[in-house]
């Protein structure tokens, strides 16, 4: 540890001034947090809070049962990242369809799909592109490499979602925080600019964060800092980069071109919150060819009425407040979002004994 | 999943890298990004998404800059 | 050749496969005589385990399943502080196996076998339909020395906790075949049998000893910390792990301190031999990545945690899931 991150985790440990409540939308930084244990080392008036940053758990049940029902028509197989195979729909998750006879692959990366298309011309292949603006870049080079090389099996089931819709929904229903940890790698494609209009129309401050443990100390210090310092009525600068290893203020633009070519925006379902307008994006109409049906898939079925996920999900409820937490939801029987993935904050704090 | 290590670009072939992570090595698409040989690049589900900055220790200088306005 | 039905019959082809491909290379007196159950000499007391071996590739960088079933066979005798001595291994075949690999990987058993210093005494074979694998049962008998307390109830407070080696090498290996990821990481596959001589011939206070396999790390100090009602503490960046191992972690998103080995031993023994304990184990010829990771206390009976680069402080438990690499 250098000096200067001794210093800073001295006074994080230390402080002692009105409670601050930080929240991050990243699920991999929710699981640095844990396993760095951040927390930790934190005073007990400053909270960290996991909002909804886990792009597998806010996927709705509609959309489960929408794949899965893809995986049982002939000649077709869904292909998945290994996260989503256990995220329930209404009835059962696509892990348990598979041991019922429906054709479920997983890869490492999308463009493996096509490589297992042109193995197998006579198959149907379905791409379940799930992720926040940060993967969508990956999908529209996966759409483009489709056109362009004219591949007619493969199609993609897209639940893609933006993070500054979800956060501006977030601050207007009132969510308990007084700073974001704004996601990394989103900010490598947007840039940290796309953070600026609703951090100064909700005057909050937040900052970018990597996800080394030094790194993720100097951005709770410095959101921590800069929270203090905008309730001591001071001018700060709302959005501060703590991650310049990565990410510019603009981000990347080939990527964002990309992605405005293939995607228009959307309204988006958020497992545990509901429907947010523009929150999320579809293939456009010329490119709906290489879709699946990914349009109104917005029932979100709610397995356990007791489940507090979506107050968890607002940072008004600890994972342990819930009552099904550790009991009837566990990481292999997931009663809500928050406990799906390996990236959900109830995983988390399950895994790694969290109390705050 | 994030991936935040850097990798080291170390082939390039029309628009896919092999993208060096301390031995472990993996084919990226690189057509997002102009890269050359050496480049250190963060690389999300198969794809280079943007190049990185070499040495930590310019990076934590990076990061403390960005921190004195708020600390002081 | 391939292996097909009937190789399973019991028939000429059954006593053909067995000695073509098994009796010449397990060769030794007990097992030569063919009898129905091996006679052996004995001991007062027996440290005795089982242990069935499924590994897919059957294959893979750093060594195959003949000498993975050697190793994770010996090392749990070792375990207990015994000195390993019999064994006997059932092969279940599938019809295709491939009679070649079959040999090669018998060939590495009866090497690794000799290493250990154990002889296999009885063994059987099995044909089953299937798509060309197999798989291996064991069974293992050891010698163990009177007045013998070495066990997993038997970690103290002021002990202190030591690991034969880098972490996660087997684990990562495997995984690296299965997905197709290009590196040079091999398994650590190797038994324990030098490093725990050593350690009780030169009278080293040893309380516990575990091999470090599936689960990983994390999942034995945990289970120490419970069955020996101690707090087990670590230091996180004391437990060796090679660069290599720790990037392919890093993308794939897993944790070294919950990758499986099947060459890496933890070793609890007292203080005041902790340095010497060290010294011995980096002298043996799978120890020379010894090192010091933790210590044992009674802060809260049944904790197992490491500290962290920052000085946070994580807790450990035994794994959850199935340590399948996260994607997304």
């Amino acid at each position: 540890m250098t000096e200067q991150i001794r210093q800073m985790t001295t006074w994080l440990a230390a402080y002692d001034g009105p409670d601050i409540s930080i929240m991050e939308v990243c699920g991999s930084h929710t699981a640095a947090i844990s396993k760095y244990g951040i927390s930790g080392i934190l005073s007990e008036k400053i909270h960290l809070i996991s909002g909804p940053g886990c792009p597998v758990c806010v996927t709705p049940s509609a959309y489960v049962d929408r794949l899965i029902e893809l995986a049982f028509e002939p000649h077709t197989t869904v292909v998945t990242f290994g996260d989503l195979l256990r995220v329930p729909g209404k009835t059962k998750s696509l892990e348990e369809s598979r041991a019922d006879g429906a054709s479920v692959e997983m890869v490492y990366a999308p463009m493996d799909t096509i490589r297992l298309a042109k193995e197998h011309p006579d198959r149907q292949y379905v791409f379940a592109a799930v992720g926040f603006e940060t993967t969508t870049p990956v999908y529209a080079w996966f759409v483009d490499t489709l056109k362009k090389e004219k591949i007619t099996n493969v199609r993609i089931l897209t639940a893609l979602k933006t993070m500054p819709p979800v956060i501006d929904w977030l601050c207007r229903n009132g969510a308990k925080v007084d700073g974001f940890l704004a996601p990394g790698h989103v900010c490598a494609v947007t840039g940290f600019s796309c953070f600026e209009p609703i951090a100064k129309k909700y005057r909050i401050p937040f900052g970018v964060g990597g996800f080394a443990a030094e790194e993720l100390v100097v951005a709770v210090y410095g959101i921590a800092r800069a929270i203090e310092s905008h309730r001591a009525g001071r001018e700060i600068t709302f959005v501060r980069n703590y991650y310049p290893s990565v990410v510019t203020e603009n981000g990347n633009e080939t990527a964002k071109e990309l992605v405005e070519k293939y995607f228009e925006p959307a309204d988006a379902c958020w497992r545990g919150i509901g429907t947010i307008e523009g929150s999320g994006r579809l293939l456009r109409d010329e490119y709906r060819c290489f879709d699946a049906g990914s349009e109104g898939l917005i029932e979100d079925f709610k397995r356990n009425q007791a489940c507090r996920c979506d107050r968890v999900l607002m940072g008004d409820a600890k994972p342990t407040d819930c009552p099904l937490f550790g009991k009837v939801c566990t990481p292999m029987n997931p009663q809500g979002a928050c406990m799906v993935s390996e990236e959900g904050s109830c995983h988390q704090y399950l895994a790694f004994h969290r109390t705050r | 999943m994030c991936v935040a290590l850097p990798g080291k670009v170390i082939e390039l072939n029309g628009q896919e890298a092999v993208v060096d992570f301390s031995g472990n090595r993996i084919t990226a698409i690189s057509g997002l990004v102009p890269v050359q040989i050496g480049d250190y690049v963060l690389v999300h589900a198969g794809c280079i998404l943007q190049k990185m900055a070499k040495a930590e220790a310019e990076d934590l200088y990076a990061m403390f800059d960005e921190l004195k306005e708020v600390t002081s | 050749m391939r292996i097909t039905m009937a190789h399973g019959s019991g028939g000429r082809a059954t006593g053909e496969l067995i000695d073509e491909v098994f009796a010449s290379r397990f060769s030794n007196p007990v097992l030569s005589q063919m009898e129905d159950a091996a006679v052996v000499d004995g001991n007062k007391k027996l440290a005795i385990t089982t242990d069935s071996f499924v590994v897919e590739p059957l294959e893979f960088p750093g060594g195959d399943i003949g000498r993975l079933c050697i190793c994770g066979t010996v090392n749990d005798l070792l375990m207990r502080g015994a000195t390993p001595k019999y064994l006997t291994c059932g092969f279940i075949l599938q019809e295709g196996a491939d009679s070649k690999q079959l040999v090669r990987c018998v060939e590495s058993m009866a090497d690794t076998a000799k290493e250990a210093g154990v002889i296999i005494v009885a063994g059987d074979t099995k044909v089953v339909e299937g798509s060309g694998g197999f798989t291996i049962n064991t069974a293992g008998v050891g010698f163990v020395p009177e007045g013998q307390q070495i066990s997993a109830s038997n970690c103290k407070p002021g002990d202190v906790i030591l690991v034969s080696g880098t972490m996660g090498d087997h684990h990562a290996a495997i995984l690296s075949s299965r997905l197709g990821i290009n590196n040079s990481i091999v398994s650590d596959c190797a038994p324990l049998g030098e490093m725990v001589k050593t350690l009780l011939e030169e009278n080293i206070e040893v309380h516990c000893l575990r091999d470090v396999t599936r689960g990983g790390l994390a999942t034995v100090v945990k289970e120490l910390a419970e069955r020996s009602q101690v707090t087990m503490e670590l230091d996180e960046q004391a437990v060796p792990v090679s660069a290599q191992v720790r990037d392919f972690c890093g993308l794939m998103g897993l944790d070294p301190l919950y990758m499986g080995n099947e060459g890496k031993l933890l070793a609890v023994v007292a203080a005041k031999d902790a340095d010497r304990a060290i010294s011995l184990l980096r002298s043996c010829k799978y120890g020379r990545e010894a090192a010091v990771i933790g210590s044992v206390t009674d802060e809260q009976p049944g904790l197992a945690c490491a500290t962290t680069v920052i000085g946070g402080r994580r807790v450990l438990d035994v794994l959850q899931g199935e340590g399948l690499p996260r994607i997304c």
